[in-house]
Order: C-alpha cells, then structure tokens, then sequence
C-alpha cells in the first residue's frame, strides 16, 4: 500500500477527466488488480477533488449556472424521468452532487421570496424529500446516490471511514497497553491544536535498517492515501503544529501514502500504513 | 621597568620580594630593607611592571613565532605607552588599546602616517575607527564559528602579521619616551638608549608574505599560507632585533624595514635557492622544509640558563599571583614557545652575547628555539598545577611531547601521571533538545487568553515561529542564504499581530523556553562540547544520509575556531535567536524579552541549588556530588544563555562599531547613559553572589552579560564598580591558596578562564586591567561570615568548565599541531579526531537498550510539567543517597515519595512511568556508588535483586476503555459501517438508475446485506451517530424501493423483480432492525413521503399490498402511531400527483385509517403530544 512515487504517478495518469461513478471504479479495480480497493478508491477520491478544485470556478460563473439551469429545465421538460442532471453533470466533467447544488439553488432563487440559506440547502440535500419540486427531487437523489466522490452520502462514508480507524487505533493502543489522551479530552483541558490521540508516555518505534528508533508522543489517523498535496496540507495544518507542541509523532495513513514524502522522520514526523509492531516502551527500571 | 628587571637579574632583589612588591602597593615586613630600598625607589613603576614584562616577552619571542601559530594578544602595553595616563582622567586614556586590538582595516599607509604622531605626541586618542572587529554590522555580532572567515579574526594580532606597513606598526604605539622621562629610572637603567630603543623592540618585523598582508584582519590567527613562507621567511634577517644597530634618530623604522625587505627580495630573484639559515653554529638546515620541521632543541645549547630561569621564575608568579589577565593566554603562549618550530636567522654578531651583557637586557633573551623550549619548561613546571586539571587530551599531548621530555624528564613524569590519573570529570552529556516547546495547559490554554480572538492569534504565531526556525535549520548553511531575506518579512507580519500586551508576554515565555531548550546542553548543536569528539560521536549515531554529509564537511572543512581569545559569538542555533530578535526589530518584543529574561535570571541566580547534606560519617558521597554538579551545570549554563541574550538586547540600542569620536561627544553620551537605570541590577547581583560565596554561578553569567555590553558601559560608573569588583575577584582567586573554606580549584579555574576571557573583550578598555589597582587596594568584600557557599563546593567539573571556555581547546589544539607538523597551513589547523577521547564520554549511541530508554525517560519528561521532572530527581537523588547509607532498596521508597510528591490529579500511566523513572534512577545512583565503593559481584546482585522484586511486581493491568454497547462476548468482527453504508449506496444507485442492462442485485445479497446491518447495529464498536442515522435513513429508503417493486435483480432476462415473498421477507427484517437494533430515531416517515410514494406511481400495475403491509406491521410494532401515519398521509395531499393514483390511494387509505385503533391509548395520547410539541418546536 506505500506505493512509489512512479507507481502513484501511473494510477493518477488513468485518472484524468473520468467521472466518479461506480463504473469508472469498476474500470480502475480492473487495470491495477493488485491494489487494494480503499487504496484505489482513496487516490481516485482524492484526484478528483483536486481536479474539481481546479475546474470549481468556470461552473460558478453566472453565465455558467444559467446555462445548466437552462438545460436542466429544457431536459426535464422532455422526460422528468431520464437522468437529466447526472447526464449534464457528466457532459460537462463537474461532480453530480455539485451540480446537484448549483441547480438546487437556483431553482429556490426563483421560487423563494427570500434566496435560500446553505443550512436550507443541505438540508435538502441530506433528504431530498423536503425539496418542493418532485422531479427535482428525484434528479437530485439520483445525483447523489451515483457520485462516489462528493455528496451527503460519500461524506458519511468518509466520516464513518474515520472514525473506525480511530476506533482501531485506540483498540490497539488500549491492547499495548499504552496510556493516552485522545482528542475528545485535550479539547476538554483547552489544548489548541488536538491530534487523534497524544501518548502520555511515549513510545519509541524502530525501524528496521536504521541505528535509531523514533520517539512517538502523539499519532494521529489519517484513513486515506496520503498523496503529496494531501500531506502536505496536513503538515501545514496539522503535523508540524503538533510537532510544534507534542514534540515528534506517529501518522498512520491507512490507505498507505507515497514513500518519498516519509522525508521528516529525523525531524519528528513518521508515516506508518499499519500500528507499527516494533515499540520500545519505557520499562519499568533503568537499572 | 627594564629597571625592575634588571635589577632582578643582578640579583640585587630577589623574586619572591619583587612579585610581592607588585601584587602589593605596601612594602611587607618580609622584605629585606636592601631590596625594599631598590623597590621604593622604582615605585611609581610598580604597575608598570606587568604589562612590562608581558610586551617584553612578547616582542623577545618574535623571532620564534614570526609565523608559527597564532600569537596570543600581547597584554596591554606597558603603562608607560599609556598616553595621558599621568595628566588625563584613566577613563580617557586608551590609547595602549591599540596594542590589543589593532585595527580592522589592513590600510597600511593609515597605520603607518598614524605612527610617528602618536609616538611623538603620546596622546593617540584611543582605539582607531577600525578597531571594532571586522564584518561586525551595527548591532550584529559575529556568526558563530561556522564560515570561512573565523569572526575572531581581527580582534588580535597575528604575530606574523607585522609586515612593515602593517596596522601592526601603528599599533606599535610607542612606550612612549616622555613617559619615561617623567619617571626615569634610577640608576639601574642605562638611561637614554634603553628608554629610546623600546619603540624599535616592540617592533619586530617579521616578514610576511604580500597575501598575509593583504588578507583581511578577520583571518588573523591563522599562520600564513604556505607556500609564501619558505621564500620570504628565512631570507629576511632581523637586523636589530633588540634595537641594537638602530640608529635612535632613526626617522622611520617601516621606511627601514622596507628597504630591507625590498633588498632581500632582490637578492631572492637572482637566487632561486632560498638562502640557507643557519642556526648559531652555523650547521645548515634544511631549507625548503625549513618552515614546517622543527628545529630540534638541545638542553645543552640553552644560553643564559640562569637569567632565563629567574625570567621563567618572575613571569610564572606573576601568573601565579594574578597578575596577568588571562591565565590561558599566558599558557597559550607558552606552549607556542614550546612548539617554536626554529629560529629566524640573525647576525653572527647578535648571536654571540657579550659576556656583560648577560646579565642585563641588552642581549636577546631568546637566541634560539633552545631558549625559548627551556623557558617554555620551566614556566611550564611552576605551571604544573593548573595542567595538571587539563583534559586528557592535552595532557596526553604534553606528555607526549619530546621537546618536553628532553628538557625536564621529571615534568614529564608528573604530567604522564595526570594523565593517567586523570579519571574523567565529564558530567554525563546531556542529549540535545532540538524539540519544540510542549504545550502546557496550564499556561498555554484559552483560560490564559483574554480572548478567542488572541488565543487563536497565538496558536497561528507558535506555529508560524517555529516553521520560521525549521526553515533556518534547513537553510542557513546554504550559501547565499540570508536570513532577513529569507525570514525577515515573515518573522515581522506575525510580530505584527502581537497587539495585546498578553500576546507578548506569551510569545516571550515561548521564544525564551525554546532558546533554552536548543541551546543550552551542551552537547547541543548550540553549544561546543568537550573537544569535537562529542560531536562527532553524536553524529555518528545518527541514521541519516544528511548528517553524516554534515560531519563530512566539518571533518575537510578548516577548522574555524576562535582562537584563545575569541570575541562574544553566536554559535549555532543561538545565531537563530539573535536573528530573530534583529529582525523582528520590534520595541515591545525587546522589552517584554528583558524582563523575561531578568525575571528568569534572577530567579535561577537565587535557585537554592540543594546541598548535601553534611554526612556524618565519611564525609560526602560521590553520588550526591554527581546530581549536585550536574544541576549546578544545568543552572549555571542556562544563566549564562539568558545572561547572554539579556546583555544583546539591552545594550543592543547603544551597540555601534566604534567609540564616540570626540571627547566631547563620548562625555555627553556618558552623562546621558549615566541616568538610565541597568535592565538588571547586576551590581547587586554581583554583591550579593560574592557575600554568599556563590561568585561561582554569579560571575561566569555576569561575564556573559557584560561581554556584550557597547563601548560605553565600561566607562559608567556603576559598571566600572562591577569591573572593580571583578577585578578584585580575579586577584584573590590564587590557584595554589588552598586552605580550608578556599573556594575549590576548579571553580577558581572557571572564574580565571571567564574572567581572563572578559579582560580581552574588545570593548572592555584594555588598560582596566592595570588602572584599576588603586580602588582595589581599597576594596575588600566581606565574605568570611556568609560561611559555606557555593564557592567552597566542588560544582566545577572539567566538563562543564571546558563548555564554558571551549577556548581552553586551543591549547590542545596547538599540541595536536605540533604533532601533526601542520601549524603552517593556512587556514589554521586541521581539525583531527583524537580515538583516544573517545574513552570517557557519557553519550551512549541510543541503539542500546539502555540508550533508547534514556531517550524515552528524556521525551516523557518533555511534555511533563517540569515540577514533575525535578520531583522525580529530587526523590531519585534523596533515596539514591540513603539507600547507599542504609542499603535499603530503592523501588519500595521511591513510589511512595513520587506518589506523594505529584499533584493527586496526575494520571495514573504518568505517575507510574515517573515512579518507574525515580526506581531506576536511585536505583542507578546507588549501583554508581557502590560500583566505586563495593565490589563489582555485590553490585551484580543487587541488580539482579532490584529486577527480580520489580517482575514479581509485574506490569499494572491498564483498564481496557468501555464496551461502548456491544455485548460483553462481541468479538468486534460485524462489517464496518462505512462498508454498508457504502453497500446500499450502491443498491440505491442501481435502483434510482442509470444502470447498464447487466447490472443488477441478487435476493441472497439483499439478504445478506440486511444481516451484516443487523451485526454491526449489534456490534457497535465502530458506530458512531452519523453514521447510524445514515444507515437509519437508507435503510427506509431501501424499503420505500422494496415497497414499490423498484430494485432490480439478477437472473434470468425475463425475471427481473423480486419475488414478493421475498420482498415482505426483507421488509420483516428492515421492521425487527427498526424495532429492536437502531438506537437513533429512524425516519420512517419518509416512507410516505412524496417522492417515495411516488415511485408506486410510476409502477404499472400498481401494487399497493407491500405498503400496506409495511404501514401495519409499523402500526403492530409500536414504531409509528395511527396519528402520524395520518398526518403523513394528510399532507400528500398537498402534491400534485397523476389524477388516477390520487383516487387509489384515498380508496386505499380509507379503509387504513377506518381499522380499529391500537389498544394503546397513553401510547398514542403520549405521542400526539410528542408531535405537538415537535410541531410547535418546529414553527418556533
């Protein structure tokens, strides 16, 4: 699951321009057979937000929205029942669920006295039921039940995702016997930058072809690949901050990550895809 | 002065009476009133004598060390150079400075016109513009010992840098004849020569190639290059290395020398053969090599034994009693004579001393590198005491040394046996920090914030600070790289942010901690450790590709070191804080970090640092000792960083690169400067550490603070109380005083080597040493009845006193040079590994078991309070001890004291692994006691008997975090909710469509699908909220795409719905996981919903039995009640719906509705309110 930066290159070359659907998935299971599925699925996500965060602004446009709403409606009025919004998702490379939003909100702009709040509209998205047009609804869901990269539901997924690694992690450290703190609890005594868990005492994890072994005082989860815009993100954000507080630590990409970028250890930050097995604990004498 | 000499050498005086005449103003009653009457009649010469003798031996060495190694910084000029001193306040008179500090700038004409005007007029005013050190900007001091230009450079001469025309001439300031004039010296001198010649004396142009001359003064100390020696060196004799053959009329002694010099390069160019030196015997050497092989010396061939002797005897007690002002330097140049390489070559004449001359100091002390060697030695032999506390290395060196061995096989043994007694004093190196500050909630939680607001401003600045340092770390060593165009603009922005005075003082606490934590160990990369070996071995244990490229560049790199005397710098990460603090540039930061950093001094000047306790039996036990010096270490380096920092800033407003011009100008900015209170109240510091024989900690920080003080503080009177209160510590620190209640050698030692080192300082006027005599005869400090103090204790080791004064090295250095016959490269020496000092030094390479656990204690302490840190060593220290006098054993009590130390809410793996820590640590203390006391076998056992009683005690069983919901047998292994929620996301895309014509889902995975929700609803262990109410809400939708016929199955083509058997099946499960597994609210109500409805109104023909089915068993199952089913269906009718369906499903419902109601009335009567209350919630 640590994948090379080549090998990572090459799975993110197949991925240019192909929508999130399911049979994109199924596409990419079958080129790279021996990749994991999550791994798959996990770098798939990623590329794609990014592709999204590229290409966000020209479907925000004014004169964008107009068109889709326009095309939307001319699509609906043909066959309420085809997969209009998908299709004109997919037609122009954007998210359905995104689209999915754009049209929403729009439509609300012109059947509201007032224009509709966020909460309003993710509500509505959450449960389309609560949308006034039923045809719109159902395009809706349809958007949102197809996209495997954004949407109501893949968010909970990912959440899920997260917080079950989190569970294992602190099922695996209860097992080592190793004493923590975990976030819920640093939030509580006011710490202002709170990783997973923070090791009340640390351990020290060693390495195979190296002379030293690494101090861990914190770990924190991270239940996807780590890519280099995704760490680096998270360095910025997070890593070095606990650093800067917790002195060196632990991250356990689940998904595995991109070998090349496990470039700090010296420094404090150590990139693990699995709880490492070799852990030194402070014994119990020095003598 | 030459009288004093003179007289001594006749022995008209004897030594002993003459050091006493000088250390004391009064005569003593030892004296013998023969000697007493030659001494009175010298006496306004008395202070004179000192840097007399000093200049004399100086200039008398030129010829030995023209290029050798560097010359140490010659002492002040004999006051008799002192312009103005007799008419002019002593504050004014400086102008001997220039002797110490020569300018900067290699302008060799300045130099030279600047001359004759000072010799004739005597009142060169004070140190000339460039006497500031090179390269020091405004403010900034030197980088730290890295780059190719040693920041030391500058500050002393070189000795081989006085090429004719070279500052060294214009620093030559004349000894000035009035002086000599004014007090002329009775009888004993021969009068006008004598006094006339001494400008010429001190000028002593030793050739120097046209590079040495145009190198910059940074790269003094380093002996000239190579490969210019061998032709100018040997070619250019010293006419008159005495001032004999100089005319005293003579107009220009530079315009001499360089018709001489010019002569000789002629003669050069027309013989391609250099000439061949020749020694007094005339036997030839040889001459390529002439530079870098030794002479050998000869005990036989000394000349003038006797007359050198008496010299070795004054100087030595000089040294011995203080005299001087840096005992190191002394040594220094000592060992350069012991090392003198050969002797540069002379007239016959000059060689050949008349025999009445002898005894006078007509002739050259020094006629050959036999001289010098035999000189070396005898001072080398008084010196005995002091090498013999030297570190191994250097004293293996001497030991070692031939020349040495050769002429006083009885010193040589001695020092053999230093060596081989020398146990290694080295406190057990303490493992470099470079970890960022921990948070401590105590201090650094919201509830320390006045605002959200500043509380997240301060959390982006910690973050901000230390990606700033991360980039220095990373980059500073790049050429090019410059930290205020890297840095600078960053640093500001987030200093800019800093508005509240709160943010201040939190950022100071975290700017400050974290420069004691990277600097202060030392073995740290802030600071040198003993030798390089340290580092080197720390290096070495490193994993990483990076830092072995690191050790590689030191190990070819020069060596840049500063020399014995090196200026205040800025070693390794310290350079980053000075840094910071320029660049930040900003008031309120400056201010908020002085008050810090005098808050924290004060605090750690005043630590009760814990004595051990008067043992009543054999005295102490080496055990306390060991913790005792390692937290006086620990102190008393931190001091000095502080102290240090503390001195940068506050002075750093006045710092400038030269003095105040004008007399005038310097008088106004002392009345200015003179009504500004200290930042600190060092005086009273000073007072207070001397009346409590605590000098030890005080003075080596105070020394510190003041070594970065600007050209003026020294002239304010309440420093130049400080300086008077120094000076007369630095007198009254004799090393060989060694009574009971004497403060401890090496502590003396560190004072010596401190003070000695400020005395060189270049702000520090040169001529304080010698003009503060009168206040001092005055001065007395009451020590006597504060009793014992810190003085009297041994919390000096030769560690730390090394790591205090890294410039101590330079003595090894110059044997190691000798050694290696490289003391002629440029560059200065190459720097070598010693194996043999790999023996004895505490860092371990952490692979070992015992060095990862150390590693780990340390990093659990990190993030600890400190109070937990030092309760842990306060009681491992205080059980160590009495488990030594009472062989108890440690892991019983240390527990129990730990427990009851910590504060109750201490987490229970953070008391235990700390009274682990203490366990082990008394538990080492004692075994370290009894390794030396006892026999190695008793030691073993009990080991083996600690180990034994803590595996019987065995590990604490951590309690296992709560079920969370599953039941006491779940094993955990139902499927992920992020797998199922996955799952029938997919089932739901499939139904919803688009989907290809192959794909579709099998009845056995429905089923299966419903199972695995059932296991984890059951399971739990990794459910969280969202996620079951996601599961909760898909899973009505599945039912609402059951209920209409709209999933579609596998099989054969023309089967593709579900059977509705198997529909009301899966439907039967869906009602029992509603009822029975979900624990979050499940929208059932969506099942009725417009949109779900509405797929039934897209299915021909409509089948309503499923629906129907689904609303009863809800009804049966107590999961939805008549009322909300109706108001669901009530509000259908809001849709439009297709005319037909709406017909249907009234004639549908109708009946529904008419059923008898359940037999539950509080039930229904409890939800009705329910939904009124959800209804009025909802419109509020």
């Amino acid at each position: 699951m640590i994948l090379t930066k080549a090998q990572y290159d090459e799975i993110a070359q197949c991925l240019v321009s192909v929508p999130p659907t399911r049979q994109s998935l199924r596409k990419l299971k079958q080129r790279f057979p021996s990749q994991s599925q999550a791994t798959l699925l996990s770098i798939f996500s990623q590329e794609y937000q990014k592709h999204i965060k590229r290409t966000h602004a020209k479907h925000h446009t004014p004169e964008a929205i107009e068109s889709y709403y326009q095309r939307y409606l001319n699509g609906v009025g043909r066959n309420g029942a085809a997969p209009v919004l998908l299709e004109l998702a997919n037609e122009v490379d954007h998210a359905p669920s995104l689209m999915a939003r754009i049209i929403l909100e729009r439509f609300l702009q012109e059947h509201e006295e007032t224009p509709p709040s966020k909460s309003v509209i993710n509500s509505m998205l959450r449960d389309p039921s609560q949308i006034p047009d039923g045809v719109l609804a159902n395009q809706v869901y349809q958007c949102i039940v197809n996209d495997c990269c954004y949407g109501p539901l893949v968010d909970c997924i990912k959440h899920a995702i997260g917080h079950e690694h989190e569970v294992l992690l602190r099922d695996l450290l209860l097992e080592k016997n190793l004493s923590f703190l975990d976030e819920d609890q640093l939030r509580a005594k006011g710490y202002d930058k709170t990783p997973d868990f923070i090791l009340q005492v640390p351990v020290v994890m060693l390495c195979p072809l190296a002379v030293e072994g690494h101090i861990i005082h914190w770990i924190e989860s991270k239940a996807s690949f780590g890519d280099e815009c995704s760490h680096h993100a998270y360095l910025h954000d997070q890593f070095w901050s606990y650093w800067n507080r917790f002195g060196p630590g632990l991250v356990i990409y689940w998904y595995g990550f991109i070998q090349e970028l496990d470039c700090n250890r010296e420094r404090g930050i150590l990139l693990k895809a699995c709880f490492p097995t070799d852990i030194v604990t402070l014994c119990h004498s020095l003598a | 002065m030459a009288a004093v000499l003179e007289s001594l050498l006749r022995e008209e005086v004897s030594v002993a009476a003459a050091v006493r005449w000088i250390a004391r103003s009064a005569q003593s009653s030892e004296d013998d009133p023969g000697e007493a009457a030659a001494l009175s009649s010298l006496q306004p010469l008395r202070k004179e004598f000192v840097p007399f003798l000093l200049n004399f031996l100086r200039e008398q060495s030129s010829r030995v060390l023209p290029q050798g190694p560097p010359t140490p910084a010659k002492a002040p000029g004999s006051s008799a150079a002192l312009p103005g001193r007799p008419g002019g306040p002593p504050r004014g008179s400086r102008g001997a400075r220039s002797q110490l500090f020569p300018p900067t700038e290699p302008s060799s004409t300045a130099g030279a016109s600047e001359a004759p005007s000072a010799r004739r007029g005597g009142r060169r005013r004070g140190p000339g513009p460039g006497r500031e050190r090179g390269g020091r900007g405004p403010g900034g001091l030197e980088e730290g010992v890295s780059g190719e230009s040693p920041p030391w450079a500058g500050g002393r001469r070189p000795r081989g840098s006085g090429s004719p025309g070279s500052p060294s001439l214009a620093r030559s300031d004349p000894p000035n004849l009035s002086n000599l004039e004014e007090f002329p010296p009775v009888g004993s001198v021969p009068p006008g020569p004598a006094g006339r010649t001494k400008p010429s004396r001190r000028i002593n142009p030793t050739p120097v190639s046209e590079e040495r001359s145009l190198s910059k003064p940074k790269t003094c100390f380093t002996s000239p290059p190579i490969n210019c020696v061998p032709s100018s060196q040997p070619s250019v004799p010293d006419t008159s290395p005495w001032g004999h053959g100089l005319p005293p009329g003579c107009r220009s002694l530079q315009e001499e020398r360089e018709m001489l010099r010019k002569e000789r390069s002629k003669q050069l160019q027309q013989s391609p053969t250099p000439t061949c030196p020749t020694s007094e015997s005339g036997s030839p050497l040889p001459s390529r090599t002439g530079n870098l092989t030794a002479e050998p010396a000869d005990p036989a061939r000394v000349s003038s034994r006797q007359r050198l002797e008496l010299i070795a005897l004054v100087y030595s007690s000089c040294i011995a009693e203080n005299l001087v002002p840096n005992l190191f330097l002394e040594l220094f140049f000592v060992l350069q004579l012991l090392t003198a390489r050969r002797m540069v070559a002379t007239k016959e004449s000059d060689l050949e001393p008349t025999p009445e001359a002898l005894d006078s100091l007509e002739s050259p002390l020094f006629q050959s590198v036999h001289d010098c060697v035999f000189f070396a030695v005898q001072v080398l032999e008084h010196q005995f005491q002091v090498l013999s506390y030297l570190d191994k290395g250097t004293l293996k060196l001497l030991a070692e040394n031939e020349r040495l061995l050769c002429f006083s096989p009885a010193l040589q043994g001695r020092l053999r046996a230093a060596y081989e007694g020398s146990v290694a004093r080295v406190s057990l190196a303490m493992p470099p920090s470079a970890q960022a500050v921990s948070f401590q909630p105590e201090t650094d939680n919201r509830a320390n914030f006045s605002s959200d607001r500043a509380f997240h401003t301060f959390k982006k600045q910690r973050d901000v600070f230390f990606e700033v340092l991360r980039e220095w770390e990373d980059r500073h060593e790049e050429p090019g790289w410059d930290f205020e165009k890297g840095l600078g603009s960053r640093i500001r922005t987030m200093m800019g942010q800093l508005s509240a005075a709160c943010s201040h003082s939190h950022f100071v606490r975290l700017f400050q901690k974290q420069l004691l934590q990277m600097c202060q160990s030392p073995g740290g990369p802030g600071g040198a450790g003993l030798g390089e070996a340290p580092d080197v071995l720390s290096m070495l244990g490193a994993d990483k590709l990076g830092r072995l490229r690191r050790l590689q560049e030191r190990l070819v790199a020069p060596q840049s070191s500063g020399g014995p005397c090196p200026p205040p710098t800025f070693p390794g990460c310290q350079g980053f804080f000075r840094d910071f603090i320029l660049s930040a540039s900003s008031f309120q930061f400056n201010q908020h970090l002085m008050d810090s950093l005098s808050l924290k001094i004060r605090e750690l000047n005043s630590l009760a640092l814990p004595q051990p306790e008067p043992s009543d039996e054999d005295g102490e036990s080496d055990v306390d000792w060991q913790g005792e010096r390692r937290q006086f270490a620990v102190v008393l380096l931190s001091l000095r960083l502080l102290a240090k920092f503390l001195g940068f800033v506050a002075f750093l407003p006045y710092r400038g690169p030269e003095p105040p011009p004008t007399r005038e100008l310097q008088d106004s900015i002392l009345a200015l400067r003179s009504q500004v209170p200290p930042a600190l109240d060092v005086r009273a510091l000073l007072q207070q550490g001397l009346q409590a024989r605590r000098a030890v900690l005080t003075v080596p920080w105070l020394v510190e603070f003041l070594s970065l003080a600007d050209h003026i503080v020294p002239l304010l009177d309440y420093y130049r109380s400080i300086f008077t209160l120094l000076l007369h510590l630095h007198r009254s620190l004799v090393l060989s005083k060694e009574s009971k209640g004497e403060m401890c050698f090496l502590n003396k030692l560190l004072l010596l080597a401190v003070l000695g080192w400020l005395f060189q300082i270049p702000t520090v006027p040169e001529d304080l040493f010698f003009l503060e005599e009168d206040q001092l005869d005055t001065f007395e400090v009451d020590t006597v009845t504060s009793g014992h103090g810190l003085d009297g204790m041994p919390v000096v080791d030769q560690h730390l006193l090394y790591t205090c004064c890294p410039y101590i090295g330079e003595l090894r250095k110059l044997l190691a040079s000798w050694v290696s016959g490289s003391s002629g490269r440029s560059g200065g020496f190459v720097r070598k590994i010693t194996p043999t000092t790999t023996a004895g030094l505490g860092a371990q390479p952490p692979q070992t078991t015992q060095g990862l656990q150390a590693q780990l204690a340390q990093a659990f302490f990190h993030n600890q309070p400190p109070s937990l840190r030092r309760t842990v060593e306060f009681v491992a220290e205080r059980i160590g001890s009495n488990c030594v006098k009472h062989i108890k054993f440690c892991q019983k009590k240390s527990p129990g004291a730990v427990r009851a130390l910590l504060p109750e809410e201490t987490p229970a793996a953070v008391l235990s692994s700390a009274e682990n820590i203490a366990v082990g640590l008394a538990t080492e203390k004692a075994c370290a006691w009894l390794s030396a006391n006892i026999t190695a076998l008793i030691q073993r056992e009990v080991k083996a008997a600690v180990s034994r009683t803590l595996r019987a005690q065995g590990p604490e069983p951590a309690a296992r975090g709560e079920r969370r919901g599953c039941s006491r047998a779940c094993e955990h292994h139902a499927p992920l909710p992020s797998h199922l929620i996955s799952e029938i996301k997919d089932v739901l895309a499939l139904a919803v469509g688009p989907r290809d014509p192959e794909e579709g889902v099998s009845p056995e995975h429905l089923e299966q699908l419903l199972g695995q929700l059932g296991q984890t609803l059951q399971c739990r262990q990794f459910l969280c909220p969202p996620a079951e109410q996601h599961l909760a809400k898909c899973s009505v939708e599945l039912a609402s795409l059951l209920v209409a016929d709209q999933i579609p199955v596998l099989g054969p083509p023309a089967q593709h719905r579900l059977e509705r058997g198997q529909a009301r099946r899966l439907l039967h499960v869906l009602l029992s996981l509603w009822k029975d597994d979900f624990q979050v609210p499940v929208p059932l109500q969506l099942l009725l919903s417009p949109r779900n409805l509405g797929l039934l109104a897209d299915t021909r023909p409509r089948e309503w039995d499923l629906l129907l089915f689904l609303l009863r068993e809800l009804v049966e199952k107590g999961l939805m009640g008549r009322t909300e089913i109706e108001a669901c269906l009530g509000s259908l009718h809001d849709t439009q719906w297709p005319k037909d369906f709406s017909e249907e499903l009234a004639t549908l419902f109708n009946p529904f509705l008419a059923e008898p109601h359940m037999p539950e009335p509080q039930l229904r009567a409890c939800e009705l309110v329910q939904t009124n209350r959800g209804t009025v919630l909802a419109q509020s």
